[in-house]
């Protein structure tokens, strides 16, 4: 069975992807976040743009601060973005 | 409490409310934040405040509720705008009320702080040579850094 999730992308990162929300099936052997965001940098010149410096990419699954080591299994929403300037 | 909105907010009402029939309080700290005209050298005519709807309220609970544990707060209040805004437009309110002002004074710039390096909301400038994404800083990062407990050494 394939694992749906739904992707997220949020100020510039959403910019250079040129999306602002997706939904992925990645393949079975993209077990992690770090895998995940490789296999994504695949999908388009705007995802590889979007990532090309992880040091600036923040990745929440189901809205939690993980890092690139996390498992994405069972994950139904992931969201990519640069360090937070709120406040 | 936490509210995320588009809306202006009226720092005496919103404290009158937080505070209203508590006489157990006895100091109520506040943090306002504005709008500013300048970024760097660059002025800025505007900006626009994105954020994950969602995530950025379930943060806003955690580190209210963290301030809670670790201060003895009566009533605390976060209020954080999105969408376009304009210099000396207010940004994001923190109230922290408590029978005692140090416990108030700490636990407001604890929140302000941890809110800066930890809820999902980013700063889109308008400057002359166009839309600007806000760079964290790392002054951010040092100032949410101290109020981080070092659960080993607690431990102990």
């Amino acid at each position: 069975m394939s694992n749906s999730i739904n992707m997220l992308y949020f100020a510039w990162l959403r910019e250079r992807a040129g999306v602002a929300e997706e939904t992925i099936e990645p393949p079975a052997e993209v077990a992690t976040v770090g895998e995940l965001l490789d296999w994504l940098k695949a999908r388009s010149e705007g995802h590889a743009a979007a990532l090309a410096d992880l040091s600036v990419v923040r990745v929440a699954v189901d809205q939690e601060y993980v890092q690139l080591d996390h498992s994405i299994a069972g994950a139904r929403e992931i969201a990519l973005f640069p360090p937070v300037t709120g406040g | 409490m936490i509210r995320v909105q588009a809306e202006d907010f009226d720092i005496g009402a919103e404290i009158a409310a937080l505070c209203a029939g508590n006489t157990k309080i006895g100091g109520v700290a506040t943090f306002v934040g504005l709008v500013r005209d300048i970024a760097g050298e660059q002025t800025v005519g505007a900006m626009t405040l994105e954020h994950y709807p969602g995530m950025t309220e379930k943060k806003l609970a955690e580190i209210e509720a963290e301030a809670h544990i670790r201060w003895p707060l009566d009533a605390s209040l976060v209020i954080h705008r999105y969408g376009r805004l304009e210099p000396g437009d207010q940004i994001v309110l923190v109230v922290t009320a408590s029978a005692h002002r140090t416990a108030a004074l700490e636990a407001c710039q604890f929140l302000i702080d941890w809110l800066k390096t930890e809820a999902p909301f980013w700063k889109l400038e308008e400057t002359p040579d166009g839309g600007k994404w806000v760079d964290a800083r790392a002054t951010d990062g040092a100032a949410a850094e101290r109020w981080v407990v070092d659960k080993s050494e607690a431990a102990e």
